[in-house]
């Protein structure tokens, strides 16, 4: 069940942008479309109350942007501060990685989601919210205006408007997404120090030991 | 220089130093739920991995079960019972201990792990379910986490985790008559934005948090989230001390002794610094209900709905505007006097015995107005017990509300019981999203006993005026 990780070092795409402030996990992903115990089969559900118009019949609303070409097949999201927020639920990186989607660029992250996209082979890039703007305007425009180029190694964006915009990332964060690395199996190379601690605490917590 | 509670917890739980800010830490509980738990332990098992010391991880059935009277595996949401037996299969065959339908112990997650004694001071606890942060109220270092994290947690006994920024959020003063802790919190995230604590664990600090009751420090925690913050956390004191002494999963006899010692060092050093603070007189704070849908869209029981063109940036003026039109408000509308369908009490913010019992002083002897939908939901089994062996199931359903087994019921819907499309209801709970509650239902935050006076006007209504 676990989606294989893939590496992530460099990508050009046209951005979809979805410029609002506050988009929640609900709305990446409304409760009633996670219905299986299981990371897949998401996408149909992504957006759902924004995608369709009537949402049991699946009648997809024309206006929404993940509807149009060429944005249908954009592999980058822009959108406004504090993208991802609420809920923890993982599903809405899962539906966005199903879509097609690899990177998201907003000028702040929900925490939750943040650590989710990295675990799940999605990079999260915050720059200003300026730049994302003048992204968004200059994709709106169509297709050729509208290509982003994204250098994890590099660290750095470059807009449709050729210039190029770094931005920060945990070393640790880069070192997964770069080398499509499983987290648990990184950790576990740490094994000896995990039970070391464990050992020591145990004696000095005692009651923490059930 | 001196070191905050966030980084005495931060130092005592790391297990190696990762570099850029990002530390393994060491986690002391895993709490899972049907919901994503299912999702991280099925994970695990196509993995081929195994939970490490399943005997401090616990699981319980809150999030899809049914809150109707004589509920079972099958649910109002078609596919809910593939979440309920999965969850039982696999924390089973993990060797977990589950508080599953029909055990006195089951309810909302955060409500049952405080409740039980399983979250102590001072501990680092994870679960996949964002509003974790209540727990913090306990003086530990809780937070949700996504479910692959989840099972990192789960095999790994830690987590890689980027340190978070810290805030000071100190409440002095005096709280206003009909004033709760609801009141408090959505006052914080109106005052300084949903987004206001992106980045940052909080401590709770000031007068009025040291001396509010346990039970209503979980409400302050609780919605940290809804802040944007990593987590918040409040300093255990003697209320805390108090609160777990005694509960099933709580050291006892000379451990016990240990234990307090080592949670009297649970604070932060006088010369401690923080990265932020904020500091918030309570005499400025009155009942609050929000009125779009983030509960930074908070206003006062006695103000009107803002008018976008107010709006501080463009940003949030679109923000507003998409808000009031779902929620089909105007701007320089009254709050006070807006009709509602529905009325709703329960969640992990808001369903302990104290929030009922002062659900109970509003509402007895008095009726919920005709026409409508009034619910009450206890947190969990244990405060739905203890509330009926006090009464207080039949004071609510004498006044008209319906009186539900213990679970996360409306406060979210998953595809099982929602309120109608367009409908309009106050609730106790923590989100007022779009379609949070339902498909177009339209919902307004605030304390239980705004709640209950709502119910009882048929309206959003002061709680002053009624009490
Ligand atoms: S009561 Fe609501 S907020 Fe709390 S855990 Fe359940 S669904 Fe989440």
């Amino acid at each position: 069940m676990t989606l294989a990780m893939q590496k992530f070092t460099t990508l050009s795409s046209v951005a979809a942008p979805i410029m609002r402030v506050n988009i929640d996990t609900d709305a990446i992903i409304p409760s009633r479309e996670m219905k299986g115990v299981t990371k897949d089969g998401l996408s149909v559900g992504l957006f759902a109350n924004w995608r369709y118009t009537d949402v049991d019949a699946r009648v997809e609303n024309p206006d929404f942007i993940l509807n149009r070409a060429p944005f249908r097949d954009a592999q980058i999201l822009l959108s406004g501060e504090n993208f991802g927020c609420g809920s923890s639920r993982e599903h809405a990186v899962w539906a966005l990685k199903e879509w097609g989607i690899r990177c998201v660029i907003a000028p702040s992250f929900g925490t939750i989601f943040y650590g989710n996209c990295v675990r799940n082979g999605i990079l999260p890039v915050v720059l200003s919210e300026d730049t994302v703007k003048a992204f968004a305007a200059a994709a709106e425009k169509g297709a050729e205006a509208g290509i982003c180029i994204v250098d994890l190694v590099k660290q750095d964006v470059t807009g449709p408007d050729g210039d190029t915009h770094t931005f920060d990332i945990a070393a640790a964060d880069k070192e997964m997404l770069v080398e499509g690395l499983d987290p648990i199996g990184l950790t576990l190379k740490q094994d000896d120090a995990i039970l070391a601690f464990r050992e020591k605490d145990k004696a000095q917590r005692p009651w923490v030991y059930l | 220089m001196g070191r905050t509670l966030i980084q005495k917890l931060w130092d005592a739980h790391t297990v190696a130093d990762l570099g850029d800010d990002a530390t393994l830490l060491y986690m002391d509980r895993v709490f899972l739920h049907e919901r994503t738990g299912s999702v991280s332990l099925k994970g695990l098992e196509a993995a081929g991995r195994k939970v490490r010391n399943p005997e401090q991880v616990f699981c319980t059935m809150d999030h899809i079960v049914d809150t109707l009277p004589g509920r079972g595996d099958d649910t109002i949401m078609p596919s809910g019972k593939d979440f309920i037996t999965t969850t039982r299969g696999a924390a089973n065959a993990a060797g977990i201990t589950l508080f599953d339908i029909g055990d006195d112990r089951q309810g909302i997650v955060h409500v049952v792990s405080a409740e039980q004694g399983i979250t102590l001071p001072g501990l680092t606890q994870v679960c996949p379910d964002s509003h974790t942060c209540t727990l913090g109220a306990l003086g530990a270092l809780a937070w949700g986490i996504g479910s692959t994290e989840g099972e990192h947690a789960l095999a790994t006994k830690t987590l890689a985790v980027n340190k978070p920024k810290s805030m000071r959020v100190a409440f002095d003063g005096t709280l206003g008559f009909g004033v709760t802790a609801k009141d408090m919190i959505l006052h914080r995230i109106g005052e300084y934005t949903a987004a206001g604590g992106v980045g940052h664990a909080i401590e709770f600090t000031g007068s009025v948090i040291r001396a509010l009751p346990q039970e209503n420090r979980f409400t302050v925690c609780n919605m940290a989230v809804e802040f944007a913050a990593f987590t918040g956390l409040i300093p255990p004191d003697d209320t805390t001390i108090d609160y777990v002494h005694g509960r099933p999963y709580a050291p006892t006899g000379e451990t016990w002794d240990a234990a307090v010692e080592y949670w009297r060092t649970l604070r932060a050093d006088e010369d401690a610094v923080y990265d932020k603070e904020i500091s918030i007189d309570c005499a400025d704070i009155v009942p609050k209900v929000t009125w779009g849908t983030s509960p930074g869209h908070t206003g006062q029981i006695d103000g009107v709905v803002p008018s976008p063109t107010e709006a501080p940036d463009a940003n949030t003026q679109t923000s507003w505007e998409q808000a009031l039109e779902y929620m089909d408000l105007k701007p320089g509308q009254p709050i006070e006097g807006v009709p509602i369908d529905a009325a709703f009490i329960g969640s992990c913010t808001n369903s302990r015995l104290s929030d009922l019992r002062e659900v109970v002083k509003v509402v007895k002897g008095r009726r919920v107005a005709d026409g409508v939908k009034a619910i009450v939901v206890p947190g969990s089994s244990q405060v739905k017990l203890a509330a009926e062996a006090e009464g207080i199931d039949k004071a609510l359903v004498e006044a008209g509300f319906e009186w539900r087994e213990s679970g996360c019921s409306m406060c979210f819907y998953a595809g099982g019981e929602s309120f109608g499309e367009r409908e309009r209801v106050i609730s106790s709970t923590n989100r007022n999203f779009e379609n949070r509650q339902g498909p177009k239902t339209r919902t307004h935050l605030a304390s239980p006993t705004s709640v209950a006076a709502s119910a009882i006007a048929g309206k959003i209504a002061d709680v002053r005026k009624l009490a």
